[in-house]
C-alpha cells in the first residue's frame, strides 16, 4: 500500500486509517446493443448447454461404480503365493499411523504353527475404522507389502465394536492354488526367498503337511482332489 | 546402643584441584578429574559421541571403534601436534592441553565414524522389523544420526542359523552382533560367570561358546536353534551345543542350556542384564520375544519386590499388562544391574488365580464350615468385623502379616493389631525365627539408620558373611561385593559349611562351620590361634563389615556371638534378610516386642509416645507371641482368630503344624493377592493389590526407603487401606486410608532415642552327636526356586539351578555313592531323594536346597538347618517322595 492511500490524522501520530472508499465503479466494460438486451438470460446458457452433455450422477447404492484404481479404501493383509501370511507383526504400521488406529501384537512362528515366513507373525491385528483417516502411511511403512489398501469404500456400521476390524476380517481371501496357513515354509527356503518372490505356490510337502494335520481344510480340496495321494508340484 | 553413624565413602570425595585436567573438546574448554575418558568428558559438556562398546560401568575396551575423534596433544616441547589417525575416545584418557575435535567440528572424525558404521552394517541383517530391539536400538539410532544413507556393500551378507538359546531365557542372534563385547565383559567383570566369548576370526568372528556344531566344523552335528514357544508358554525346543548333563557334576541349570566357557552348562542369575546392555538386538529374552514395541509401552519406575535390596527397576506395561521389567539406574543401590528374578519374575501378579472380589464363607446347612462365595466389600468387612470381635472375646486374635509388605502396609498391620485388636501378637517373620533374633532386631537393627550401605560393601577392606549366601540370598548384594573384590579393595570371608560357586567368584575364603557350630566359630575369631580363624581375626577391624543373614536365627547363640564379635573387633554389622518387607516390618513395629521406630513394647515411655500419636488411652503392655507361638496358640484354641497377610504356610518352620493351626482356628481373615493355602481355609478373604498396582515404599536392608508409584491402573486396594476400612467396620478409626495419611503419621511419630531392647545373650547349644547313617542338615534357598512369586515364568525357571544334594567325598565313599547318583535324606516326616554332588565340605553334613522342585525341606522333612537327618544311598534317582506331601501346601 502506497503512502498516499493512508490519511494521517494530525493528532494521532503514526496510526493511520484508510481513506474513505470512493463510489463503486465496475472495471468491466459495459455491454451494448443486443448484448445489453440478452444479458438477463445469458446466465441460463450454462444450464441449457448441460442438458446436452453426458450425466455424472451416480445412482449409489443401486449402482456401484468402481473407484479409481489407487483409491484408499479398506486395508487388506496379503498372502504369499503358497498361502502364508505376509504380515510379520512388526508393528511398523501401528507406529506410522498418525491416528493411532492400528494395534498389532507379534508372536513366534513355531514348527507346529507357521503362519508367515521367518520367525515372527502378527498374532493380533486390529484396525479401528472409526479412527482411520485413510492416509496410507501404514502402507508405506509395511516392510513386506503385507498391508495394502483395497478399493472397498463401504465402511459404515451401527456399532463401535463392529468398526474395529480384526485380523480375520482384513486377511485377503485365499487366491488360486493357495493353501491356508498355518503350514511350513517351502523346504529349503528362507524368509528372504519369499520376499524376493522365489516361491510360486505350495509344494507337495506343504500340501501333505496340511493333509496330515488338517485333513478337513477347505483349501486342500482344490489342490488335492479326492483320491490323489500325491498332488502335482507347484 | 551399638549402632554406628553412617560412614561416607572415601573414594566418592571430590578430588583436589591438582588432579584436574584441563583440555578442549570442540573448542570448549573443560576441566575433569585426572583419568577421565574423553568420551565421558564430552558427555559432561553435552557433546554426544556415538558408541556401542562403551559402558560407564564396564572397563574400556575400544572394540567397536565407533567413537573415533580427531585428537591433538602437546609433545615434550609443548607444541600441540595432531595424532596421525583418529582415536577411540572411549579408551583415551584426557591429558592436559589435549585438543579433541569430534564429529561436530572435524570432517576427519565425522568421516571416520561414518566409515565405521558402514562397516558394522555390512553384515548386520536388515531384519529390524522382526527384531525386538527395533525402536530402541542404539545401532538403528546412530545409523540415522552418524551413518551414511546408503551402503556401498552389494554382496551377500554373512548369516548364521538363529537364534541360539544360550539358556532357556537368553537367545543369541549372531548375525546381528557388532562384536562390542558388552555381554562378555559384563559376565566376566560384573557377574563373574563368563559364558560366551569371541570365536573364530575375521568376517566369521562371532560371539558364542566353543561348540563345533555352532561353529559349523566339518563332521559336527548342526546346531539346534530356538523354535518358539507352545501356547502354554513352554519352549518347544531350546538350547544347543554339548549335552547339558554331565554325570560327574549334576549341578547346573534346570532347563536346557549351552555350555559356558568353563565347560559347564550355562546358568547365571544375572544374564538378563546382558540383554539390556546389548546395543543391537543380538541378545534377546525369550519372555519378551516379539511381545511389543517400545512405543506401545508405558514405563513406570518401580522397586523390585523379590528381595531386600530394593533394586530400582522400570516396569513397562501395555493396556494394563506388564510386559517386561528393566533395571533402573540407581548408583547408590543397584547401579544398573538387577538379578534375573527381579527382571523376569513378574507374571505372578497377573496369573489366573488373582483374587478380584472379597469372599465370605457361607456356613453349610449341615453344620460344616461351608464354601467361600464372592461377596461385596461391605458384606465382607461386616463379616470380618463381627468375626474378629467374637474371636477377640474368645481369647484374642493373632496377626501374621508376612514378610513382603511395604512400609505403609507394615505400619497398618502393627497399628491394627495394637489398636483394633488390642494385642501385641503380631509377627511378620514367615520363616524360622527365634526370640534371640527378636532381641537382636530390637537391639541392633530397628532404628539404626543406614549404618552399612551398598557403597560400604564395595569399599570395606574385609567383609565377613555369616549364614548368608551372597549370590543366592543377596542377589545384587553379590554384585557389589564382587565389585569391591575385583577392584582389589575387599576381601571376603564366609562362615558356611562349604564354598559355594558364589563365594568362589568372590575369591572368598571359607571359614568352615558345620550348621549349629557358627557361635563356636565366631567366638574363636580373635580368641583362638587356630589357622582357620586367625586370618579372619587379622582382617576384621573397624572398617570391616559383617553381613549376617536371616538364617542365623535358627542357630541358638548365633546372633549373640555375632554381636560379641562386632563389639570385639569394632566391625560394622548389617542384617540382610531375604524378603523385601522384613526390614520395614522391623522398623514399623510388626514384631511382638517392638513398636514403630524400634520402641520396645516393654518401655512404658515408648508406649505413651506411640499411644499419644495414635490417640489411644493405652497400648497393650505385655509382649506378644511370636509367629510360632501364635500358630501354636491358634492350634490349641487359646487364640480365637487370626489375621493373615501374604504368607505361605510352606515357608514356616513347621508347614503341617501351621496348616493345622489355620484349620483349627475359630476365625481366619486372609488378605491376599492370589488364591493360596491360607485363602482356601479363610472365613473372610479380602483381596489386596500386588506391588505393581499400588504405590508404596519398601525399606531395603540398608534401611533406605525405596518409594515406588503405582504402575497399573487398578481397583485393588493396598493392605493399609483394607485394614483401615476393616477397622472402620469394627468402629475403630485407624486413619490410614491413604499413603499420605500413613506418611504423615509415621513422620509425626518420628524416631526414638530412648532405651533399646537389651542385646541377646543366648547360649550356644552343643552340636548333637551323630549316630551311624546320620548327618547334620545344611540348607538355604537358591535365588531361583519353587517360590510362589516366580510362578508363571517357565523360561526363568529353566535358568534355575538343578537341585542337588551335597556331601563330602569321604561321606560319599562311606555311603558308597558317586556324583550323579541318588542320595536319600530322611526324617520321620518324609524323605527327599536328589542326585548328589560331591563337594569339598565337612564330613557328616548334607546340604539341600530349601525350596526347590523335589526338595521342599521344611514341608517334606519338617526340619531346618542344624537338624540331624538320616542319609542313605538311593537305589534310583527320582524326585522327592514325600510322606507328608498331602499334608503340605502348594
Amino acid at each position: 500500500m502506497a503512502d498516499d492511500d493512508i490519511t494521517r490524522r494530525d493528532q494521532a501520530g503514526e496510526v493511520g486509517a484508510p481513506r474513505p472508499a470512493a463510489e463503486y465503479e465496475s472495471l468491466l466494460p459495459g455491454k451494448s446493443g443486443l448484448g445489453e438486451i440478452l444479458a438477463p438470460a445469458a446466465g441460463f446458457g450454462v444450464t441449457f448447454a448441460s442438458m446436452f452433455k453426458p450425466t455424472v450422477t451416480e445412482q449409489y447404492p443401486y449402482e456401484k461404480v468402481p473407484t479409481k484404481p489407487r483409491y484408499h479404501g479398506r486395508h487388506q493383509l496379503n498372502r504369499h503365493p503358497d498361502g502364508l501370511e505376509k504380515c510379520i507383526g512388526c508393528e511398523l504400521c501401528a507406529w506410522a499411523c498418525p491416528a493411532d488406529a492400528i494395534y498389532v501384537e507379534g508372536a513366534d512362528n513355531t514348527p507346529d504353527a507357521q503362519f508367515s515366513p521367518g520367525e515372527r507373525y502378527g498374532r493380533v491385528y486390529q484396525i479401528n475404522y472409526l479412527r482411520c483417516i485413510f492416509c496410507g502411511l501404514c502402507i508405506e511403512a509395511c516392510p513386506t507389502r503385507a498391508l495394502t489398501m483395497t478399493n472397498d469404500y463401504e465402511l459404515a456400521g451401527p456399532t463401535r465394536r463392529g468398526m474395529i476390524y480384526e485380523k480375520q476380517d482384513l486377511l485377503a481371501p485365499l487366491g488360486d492354488g493357495m493353501l491356508a496357513a498355518p503350514h511350513p515354509m517351502v523346504p529349503g527356503t528362507e524368509d528372504d526367498d519369499y520376499y524376493r518372490g522365489d516361491v510360486a505356490g505350495p509344494v507337495p510337502e506343504q500340501i501333505d503337511w496340511v493333509a496330515q494335520w488338517r485333513p478337513e481344510d477347505e483349501s486342500l480340496a482344490a489342490l488335492r482332489p479326492a483320491g490323489h495321494e500325491q498332488s502335482e508340484a507347484r | 546402643m551399638t549402632t554406628t553413624t553412617p560412614k561416607t565413602g572415601t573414594s566418592g570425595s571430590t578430588p583436589a584441584p591438582a588432579d584436574q585436567v584441563t583440555f578442549t573438546i570442540d573448542d570448549v574448554e573443560v576441566a575433569v578429574p585426572k583419568g577421565t575418558l574423553v568420551i565421558r568428558a564430552a558427555e559432561q559438556i553435552g557433546i554426544q559421541i556415538p558408541r556401542f562398546c562403551d559402558h560407564p560401568l564396564l572397563a574400556p575396551v575400544g572394540a567397536c571403534r565407533q567413537c573415533l575423534v580427531e585428537v591433538a596433544a602437546p609433545d615434550r616441547e609443548g607444541n600441540v601436534r595432531p595424532m596421525p589417525k583418529p582415536q577411540a575416545s572411549c579408551t583415551l584418557e584426557a591429558t592436559p592441553g589435549m585438543v579433541v575435535k569430534t564429529q561436530r567440528s572435524s570432517a576427519v572424525a565425522d568421516k571416520a565414524q561414518h566409515g565405521v558404521l558402514e562397516l558394522l552394517l555390512i553384515n548386520h541383517p536388515l531384519d529390524c522389523p522382526t527384531c525386538d530391539k527395533g525402536g530402541e536400538c542404539p545401532l538403528q539410532n546412530q545409523a540415522m544420526s552418524n551413518g551414511r544413507g546408503t551402503s556401498r556393500f552389494h554382496d551377500v551378507k554373512r548369516t548364521f542359523p538363529k537364534p541360539i538359546a544360550i539358556s532357556t531365557q537368553i537367545l543369541l542372534d549372531r548375525d546381528r552382533c557388532v562384536l562390542c563385547q558388552r555381554c562378555t565383559r559384563f559376565s566376566e567383570e560384573i557377574a563373574g560367570d563368563p559364558f560366551i566369548d569371541l570365536q573364530q576370526r575375521g568376517v566369521k568372528q562371532q560371539i558364542g561358546i566353543f561348540d563345533p556344531g555352532v561353529l559349523g566344523f566339518a563332521g559336527s552335528e548342526p546346531a539346534e536353534v530356538y523354535r518358539g514357544v507352545q501356547p502354554d508358554g513352554t519352549p518347544i525346543s531350546a538350547a544347543t551345543g554339548l549335552p547339558s548333563t554331565d554325570p560327574a557334576d549334576p549341578a547346573g541349570p534346570a532347563g536346557m542350556a549351552t555350555v559356558d566357557t568353563s565347560g559347564r552348562p550355562f546358568a547365571s542369575y544375572f544374564s538378563g542384564n546382558t540383554v539390556q546392555i546389548c546395543p543391537v538386538g543380538a541378545l534377546t529374552s525369550a519372555a519378551y520375544r516379539f511381545r511389543s514395541r517400545p512405543f506401545d509401552l508405558v514405563s513406570t519406575p518401580g522397586i523390585a519386590e523379590h528381595d531386600s535390596n530394593g533394586a530400582a527397576i522400570r516396569v513397562d506395561h501395555r493396556r494394563g499388562v506388564v510386559l517386561r521389567r528393566l533395571a533402573g539406574d540407581d548408583p547408590a543401590v543397584n547401579e544398573e544391574w538387577i538379578s534375573d528374578k527381579d527382571r523376569f519374575g513378574f507374571p505372578w501378579q497377573g496369573l489366573a488365580d488373582r483374587l478380584t472380589a472379597p469372599m465370605v464363607r457361607e456356613p453349610g446347612a449341615d453344620g460344616t464350615r461351608g464354601e467361600l462365595r464372592p461377596a461385596s466389600w461391605a458384606e465382607a468387612f461386616e463379616a470380618a468385623a463381627e468375626g474378629l470381635a467374637a474371636a477377640r472375646a474368645a481369647g484374642g486374635v493373632g496377626v501374621l502379616p508376612g514378610g513382603r509388605l511395604t512400609m505403609e502396609d507394615a505400619y497398618a498391620y502393627g497399628k491394627f493389631a495394637r489398636v483394633a485388636l488390642g494385642t501385641n501378637d503380631v509377627d511378620h517373620r514367615a520363616r524360622p525365627a527365634s526370640a534371640e533374633e527378636e532381641a537382636f532386631l530390637g537391639h541392633h537393627v530397628a532404628g539404626s539408620r543406614m549404618s552399612v550401605t551398598f557403597a560400604d560393601l564395595e569399599h570395606a577392606p574385609t567383609v565377613l558373611l555369616v549364614a548368608f549366601e551372597a549370590e543366592d540370598e543377596g542377589g545384587i548384594t553379590f554384585l557389589r561385593l564382587r565389585k569391591g573384590v575385583q577392584g582389589g579393595r575387599t576381601k571376603v570371608f564366609s562362615v558356611a559349611p562349604f564354598a559355594s560357586r558364589g563365594l568362589e567368584r568372590l575369591d572368598g575364603t571359607l571359614v568352615q562351620a558345620v550348621p549349629g557350630t557358627e557361635p563356636e566359630v565366631l567366638d574363636a575369631v580373635g580368641t583362638s590361634s587356630e589357622s582357620s580363624v586367625s586370618a579372619v581375626a587379622e582382617a576384621l577391624g573397624p572398617e570391616a563389615v559383617i553381613l549376617v543373614g536371616e538364617r542365623l536365627a535358627t542357630v541358638p547363640g548365633g546372633l549373640s556371638a555375632v554381636l560379641r564379635l562386632a563389639e570385639r573387633t569394632g566391625a560394622r554389622l548389617a542384617w540382610i534378610p531375604r524378603r523385601a518387607g522384613e526390614r520395614g516390618g522391623v522398623e514399623l513395629g510388626t514384631l511382638p516386642t517392638l513398636l514403630p521406630g524400634g520402641r520396645p513394647v516393654a518401655d512404658p515411655q515408648a508406649r505413651v509416645d506411640v499411644g499419644a500419636a495414635w490417640d489411644v488411652e493405652r497400648l497393650p503392655a505385655e509382649p506378644g507371641r511370636d509367629a510360632e507361638q501364635i500358630l501354636a496358640a491358634a492350634r490349641s484354641g487359646e487364640l480365637g482368630g487370626l489375621v493373615v497377610g501374604g504368607l505361605d504356610p510352606a515357608d514356616l518352620p513347621d508347614p503341617a503344624g501351621a496348616r493345622a493351626a489355620l484349620e483349627a482356628v475359630g476365625f481366619l481373615v486372609s488378605l491376599e493377592v492370589r488364591a493360596s493355602a491360607v485363602t482356601e481355609l479363610a472365613d473372610v478373604v479380602l483381596p489386596v493389590a500386588p506391588p505393581v498396582e499400588k504405590a508404596g515404599t519398601f525399606l531395603n536392608w540398608e534401611g533406605r526407603p525405596r518409594p515406588f508409584p503405582q504402575a497399573l491402573t487398578s481397583t485393588s486396594m493396598a493392605d493399609h487401606r483394607v485394614l483401615d476400612a476393616l477397622a472402620d467396620a469394627m468402629d475403630v478409626q485407624l486413619g490410614l486410608a491413604t499413603t499420605t495419611e500413613v506418611h504423615a503419621e509415621i513422620d509425626q511419630l518420628g524416631g526414638w532415642d530412648g532405651g533399646r531392647v537389651a542385646a541377646p545373650a543366648a547360649a550356644a547349644v552343643e552340636p548333637p552327636a551323630l549316630g551311624a547313617g546320620q548327618a547334620v542338615l545344611a540348607t538355604w534357598h537358591l535365588l531361583l526356586d519353587a517360590g510362589r512369586c516366580q510362578e508363571g515364568e517357565a523360561f526363568l525357571a529353566g535358568t534355575s539351578q538343578r537341585p542337588v544334594a551335597r556331601v563330602s567325598a569321604t561321606h560319599a565313599d562311606r555311603l558308597g555313592i558317586a556324583s550323579g547318583q541318588g542320595i536319600t535324606v530322611r526324617t520321620p516326616r518324609g524323605q527327599v531323594t536328589l542326585p548328589v554332588a560331591v563337594t569339598p565340605m565337612a564330613d557328616g553334613v548334607v546340604w539341600l536346597p530349601t525350596n526347590s522342585v523335589g526338595s521342599a525341606v521344611r514341608r517334606t522333612l519338617g526340619v531346618d538347618a542344624g537338624a540331624v537327618v538320616e542319609v542313605a544311598a538311593a537305589s534310583t534317582v527320582t524326585t522327592a517322595t514325600t510322606a507328608a506331601d498331602d499334608g503340605g501346601t502348594l
